[in-house]
């Protein structure tokens, strides 16, 4: 579904990623883990196509396609979701105007018909409720005045809506306490552990991996991958931390 | 009637931003004069958007207690200036929402002057304008509080938007104050849209285009809440949102 080849990529002309290399297959849970700086948040924004993220070398195929001279908003068309760390608040835009109107670009941009008002409420609805978040928040400016776990727990709730192929999830577990956590976890489950789709989780804790059971664990440091593994690599490193498991 | 009849120069403060030679063949501006009553209640919502130039005189005089609400947009795309002089009387309010949206050369612009001539009288302007292209927004906006006028609430809210750095917006809130027991409150910005919200909204699927426009259309609605024609106004105002990115 998504490979990613000897990406090298710069922000403001600092080297950041240098040849990053990974493979994900439908239906796999991948988990990405490193240090601060390692350049996670980085992978994140560069396959988002954030600007001032400046791809230098390498290559990134996504659904057979080259994701890289692609837009923004067509990556999302073509099925790539980033889950935001710091989720943006636009103020005097409501979720339910906003989600709908991004639905609807991105199945335009698909040759599909648009959804109805009412069709719309009625997807929202169902996956408010799968997240257990009330439907009246949704009614709110985006983001605004939200908590940070409620923030997250949006971003579940927008994945839901917009149903990707692929969702690059960047430290969707920090800001949540327990309960919170469980419930993005079980939503993560609910709406990407299918066949057809994908999930790159990129996260500092093992926590979030108790309820989203990753097939494979990478180590990311100095803008590269430098160890692999099943899901027991992350106990390792929570309990020997980075360094010694990195080196 | 305070209108001079000469041909105003870039001298004059209130015409310092002004295309006078847009403004000279509409020259001398007829002055539309709105008086209310005490206790009498009135509101008038302005849309122009248009192709022709358009210069108006608005003189309105609020009695005690009495309230007016004045609502415009200015989204035309030749030269567009409306002049507003208001005198509030004891516990008369005033209401100004405006929208401005430039997006070609053209220079638009509010200019008031509110004076609060008795105790306890209550304005609040809010001034919400866009300009892209070569365009340009002007508010130049003065509060007045003559003496005596204690108890006054007078509120100057006003926000321009830049979308191009080829854009130009004058701003100039300004309190005038011979009284002392006062609340007068100005804000005044000139900002750029938030490139972080812009690419959140692309993430999720929309256009760059449509993403600005609906930030856009959410500021502008601030200047329009609470108008009686307030569904109107948004409508005209969202359809010059279109052209203008």
């Amino acid at each position: 579904m998504l490979t990613i080849e000897n990406l090298h990529a710069t922000v403001a002309e600092k080297p950041i990623l240098k040849g990053l290399s990974l493979s994900l297959g439908a239906g796999e849970v991948h988990a990405i883990m490193g240090p601060n700086g390692a350049g996670k948040s980085t992978l994140g924004y560069t396959l988002g196509g954030r600007p001032g993220y400046e791809v230098t070398d390498g290559s990134v195929t996504f659904m057979g396609q080259d994701l890289l001279v692609l837009e923004p908003h067509e990556r999302a068309a073509a099925g790539l979701f980033l889950g935001f760390q710091y989720p943006v608040e636009i103020p005097g835009v409501s979720f339910v105007q906003f989600l709908r109107e991004s639905l609807n670009a991105q199945r335009k941009s698909r040759g599909e018909e648009p959804l109805s008002g009412g069709e719309f409420l009625k997807l929202a609805r169902e996956k408010a409720a799968l997240l257990k978040m009330d439907m009246d928040m949704l009614k709110r400016p985006v983001n605004l005045g939200f908590s940070g776990g409620e923030k997250k727990r949006a971003e579940m709730v927008q994945m839901g809506i917009l149903d990707p192929k692929l969702a690059i999830l960047d430290e969707t577990d920090s800001g949540l306490d327990i309960d919170a956590l469980r419930i993005v976890g079980e939503g993560i489950n609910a709406v990407m552990r299918r066949p057809d789709k994908a999930v790159l989780l990129i996260t500092h804790y093992q926590r979030l991996l108790d309820y989203v059971k990753p097939d494979f664990v990478h180590v990311l440091a100095g803008g590269r991958i430098v160890r692999t593994g099943g899901p027991e690599l992350a106990l390792e490193l929570e309990e020997r931390g980075y360094e010694a498991v990195a080196a | 009637m305070s209108q001079a009849l000469a041909f105003p120069t870039r001298g004059q403060e209130d015409f310092r931003y002004a295309d006078l030679a847009a403004l000279e063949p509409l020259w001398p501006v007829a002055q539309q004069r709105i008086v209310l009553a005490a206790g009498e209640r009135g509101a008038e919502a302005v849309i122009h958007t248009g192709s022709e130039a358009v210069a108006r005189d608005i003189v309105i005089e609020l009695g005690a207690g009495a309230s007016f609400a004045l609502h415009l947009l200015n989204a035309g795309q030749g030269y567009g200036r409306f002049a507003v002089q208001v005198t509030l009387g004891e516990g008369a309010e005033f209401t100004l929402g405006a929208a401005q949206l430039a997006g070609g050369g053209q220079v638009l612009e509010v200019v008031t002057q509110v004076t609060h001539a008795g105790r306890d009288a209550v304005s609040r302007q809010v001034v919400r304008s866009v300009a892209g292209g070569k365009g340009t927004v002007n508010y130049l906006g003065k509060v007045r509080v003559e003496p005596g006028a204690d108890g006054t609430d007078g509120e100057q809210s006003v926000r321009a938007m830049l979308l191009d750095r080829s854009a130009t917006a004058n701003n100039r809130p300004e309190l005038e104050i011979y009284a002392d027991d006062v609340k007068c409150a100005h804000g005044c910005a000139v900002g750029e849209l938030d490139a972080n919200a812009l690419f959140y909204m692309a993430q999720r699927g929309l256009p760059p285009e449509e993403a600005k426009k609906l930030m856009l259309q959410a500021f502008v609605a601030q200047a329009f809440v609470g108008a009686d024609q307030e569904e109107v106004l948004l409508e005209a105002a969202l359809a010059a949102l279109g052209k203008l990115v």
